[in-house]
């Protein structure tokens, strides 16, 4: 570090240091942002490449590239990092770590020091499951169901359980952390009911985060130690209860779909409201919204289990709060499109993306009524409408938001701008790609294609190519940015500190800023999308 | 270092506004706490709904006298804690040395009662999976209950273990001048994760000990 010519004091977060060290010490958010945007790239084309040996094997009906045990590992793999190791950190992680204190005007995270730490156990996370993949992998399915995980499965599930379980303690303390920082650090006159939507999708994210994950952790330990000692709660032989198990499952990874889309949610009101300078349409009801959510997503998980023998009364019940789960989702949906009526809308990269995110929410939300029915899911139960639905959310969703979001803070992150010809290029090949793969697969399962087998029908075979042919592109339209944004990393133009023209603080200080966040703490005087 | 020399970390305004900060950070870490433990309280409910008679039979051979003791010990540690926190607040670094240290030592207590009947029940043979010899219609039932058992008490001695190591370090900062009347919040939060560790216990033994004992 000392041959390093120091100008103090450094004009932006990138020059605070340049050896490795300086990044893998760092205690800055913005820095830590990065460093998890590294992890978490890595990994999401890690869980890619999972994937698409996935649709290569479903070319043909005949399971010929390999063997089942082999498939099974794949897309286990393939759902473990995607959930775990992309989507639960992705957008919370990433751009939450980066802009929830240059949002509410702070100058760090309430715990710089437990920041770092959360990052080095995503890392120590990742390394577990790594190391499980090299050895032969795990074939449970990302959902680890009782018994199979427990006593009948030769593969590394000890492993990937306890991967998970250490990457669930690195979502523990981002959220925790979060919810500080929200409650304590917030600038002068940033009022609850300032801030802007992409804080509140942080604060209810934090805190299922921190309210779901120990019951995941502890259950994954009581399968570990099924594992080990062979005696446990889940086992039927011992009189003990798998369902049981699916329910603690559930409890965790229901809430969790919403960690996923609940960010979301929150770029893309951010998104929207740049994009077509137009206030947010019911701030109020947005906020509520947020929270119901979060609220009622705790309430919900049974609907994973209606053909799992849980008593006819418990499904009633859990079907009609899937239901009532959809109201609060509808009203952004109806927010969002009232927010660009009469706006002055521009088509930009970002916002292309928050359409897009709009769009295929909508149609992954509406088919989750289907399944929230009890009569319709007995039928669509474990097939590939289930695969589709829940892409829909999580990948037209979540991912479409992510990179949506990285498009529109990448000039605060990197103080570059990107090519936008590519970047739209990208977000319209994306869109159809997308469709291409995860409409078919609608079809599909409708037509009773069950998941999780590598071999099918030779009448679905129509519908399975086109799937695979889509993921083809979806697989282009992902590795684009990948060349775009690292071009502009030294080719882009210099973006000013508010190039969308933008009213959040994060867009009040340099681009990108520095180390401190601001010059002096800012003071807020209005609500956010102060547009027209 | 001295309490009044303490430096506030860069990202806070003030002392206040750190120790709004840490101390809201440590009752968000003692929610997910009792979640962790709600889980096991979760499957032990339900597995007692299954087995009523086995769990009763188990809940018998478990030590009543050693469990009411552990009960008492630890209830009047949370009492300690407490009362050094106020001597901290009044000044009283040697009393509150002193406090920190018997809370310390009552932790230690505990935890070698509890190895006594961890030792008692491997020579009985009640423990899964490592010694269990149980025979009769109740074996499988209770065999559950002992998991469970294990996996409640063990876990909590976990907790009981990091609360002791920190009260060890609270107790030698308090010592050495760290914390004065302005600035204790290590000290509050150890108290609370202390009196959480406590809180758990007064509903694993009930539940272990004395649930349909008599019936």
């Amino acid at each position: 570090m000392s041959t390093v010519e120091r100008v103090p004091p450094p004009r932006s977060y990138l020059e605070e240091g340049y050896g490795l060290r300086s990044w893998l010490t760092t205690h800055d958010h913005k820095r830590i942002a990065i460093l998890y945007a590294l992890g978490i790239t890595f990994f999401f084309f890690l869980g890619g490449l999972a994937a698409a040996l996935v649709r290569l094997e479903l070319v043909t009906p005949a399971g010929d590239l390999m063997s089942a045990e082999t498939y099974n590992k794949a897309f286990t793999f393939h759902g473990v990092v995607m959930v775990w190791f992309f989507l639960i950190p992705s957008i919370p992680a990433t751009l939450g770590n980066f802009l929830l204190p240059l949002m509410i005007g702070a100058r760090d995270v309430a715990f710089p020091r437990l920041n770092l730490f959360s990052w080095y156990l995503y890392v120590g996370g990742g390394v577990f499951t790594l190391l499980c993949l090299l050895l032969g992998g795990v074939d449970t399915g990302w959902t680890f169901y009782t018994p199979f995980s427990t006593l009948f499965s030769t593969s590394h599930v000890l492993l990937a359980v306890v991967g998970v379980f250490i990457v669930g303690f690195s979502s523990i303390f981002t959220g925790l952390n979060f919810i500080v920082t929200i409650h304590t650090l917030r600038a002068p006159g940033m009022t609850w009911f300032r801030l802007p939507l992409f804080v509140w999708s942080m604060y209810a994210v934090a805190l299922v985060m921190v309210l779901a994950t120990p019951v995941l952790a502890m259950t994954l330990s009581l399968i570990a130690l099924e594992r080990l000692f062979g005696v446990g709660i889940f086992d039927p032989a011992l009189g003990g209860d798998p369902v049981l198990f699916q329910h603690f499952f559930w409890f965790y990874s229901h809430p969790a779909v919403y960690i996923m889309i609940l960010p979301a949610m929150g770029v893309v009101s951010e998104l929207i409201t740049a994009g077509a300078r137009r206030r947010i349409f019911g701030y109020r009801f947005m906020v509520y919204a947020i929270i119901g959510i979060a609220v009622v997503g705790f309430l919900v998980w049974g609907h994973h289990m209606f053909v799992a023998g849980q008593s006819m009364y418990a499904s009633i019940v859990f079907s009609i709060l899937s239901f009532i789960i959809a109201v609060p989702s509808a009203i952004k949906v109806f927010n969002w499109t009232a927010t660009l009526y009469r706006g002055d809308i521009g088509f930009d990269a970002p916002m292309l993306y928050a359409l897009g995110f709009v769009g295929l929410f909508m149609l992954g939300g509406l088919t989750g009524l289907f399944l929230a029915a009890t009569a319709l899911d007995v039928n669509l139960t474990d097939t590939y409408f289930v695969v589709a639905h829940f892409h829909y959310i999580m990948v037209g969703g979540a991912v479409m938001a992510y990179l949506g979001g990285i498009h529109f803070w990448w000039p605060k992150i990197t103080g570059r701008m990107y090519s936008e010809a590519w970047a739209r290029f990208a977000a319209i090949l994306m869109f159809f790609g997308f469709n291409l793969t995860f409409f078919p697969q609608y079809i599909l399962g409708y037509e009773g294609m069950p998941r999780r087998y590598h071999e099918y029908l030779p009448q679905f075979q129509v519908w399975n190519v086109l799937s695979s042919a889509g993921a083809t592109i979806l697989g282009a339209a992902y590795l684009l940015p990948l060349f775009y944004l690292a071009w502009s990393l030294r080719h882009g133009a210099r973006a000013g500190p508010n190039p969308w023209d933008a009213r959040g603080l994060e867009w009040q200080t340099a681009s990108p800023p520095p180390p401190h966040n601001f010059e002096q703490t800012p003071t807020v005087t209005e609500g956010p999308y102060a547009y027209r | 270092m001295s309490a009044r020399t303490h430096p506030v970390p860069e990202q806070f305004d003030d002392p206040v506004q750190q120790r709004e900060a840490a101390t809201l950070g440590m009752w968000a870490f003692l929610a997910t706490e009792v979640l962790f433990f709600g889980v096991l309280f979760a499957g032990y409910t339900l597995c007692r709904v299954m087995f009523p008679e086995a769990f009763a039979e188990g809940s018998r051979h478990t030590d009543m006298l050693l469990g009411t003791i552990e009960t008492a010990v630890l209830l009047t540690s949370s009492c300690a804690v407490a009362l050094s926190v106020r001597e901290v607040q009044l000044g009283g670094r040697r009393a509150a040395t002193a406090m920190l240290a018997l809370t310390a030592a009552l932790g230690i207590a505990f935890l070698v009662m509890h190895g006594f009947e961890y030792y008692a029940e491997y020579r009985e043979g009640l423990i899964p999976a490592i010694r269990y010899t149980q025979q009769g219609v109740y074996a499988r039932g209770m065999e559950i209950f002992y998991c469970l058992y294990y996996f409640i008490t063990l876990f909590h001695s976990l907790h009981v273990t990091v609360g002791v190591l920190l009260l060890g370090v609270m107790a030698w900062r308090t010592w050495h001048r760290a914390f004065d009347q302005d600035y204790h919040t290590p000290l509050e939060l150890t108290a609370l994760y202390w009196h959480l560790v406590d809180i758990v216990w007064i509903f694993v033994y009930p539940l272990i000990y004395l649930v349909g004992r008599s019936g």
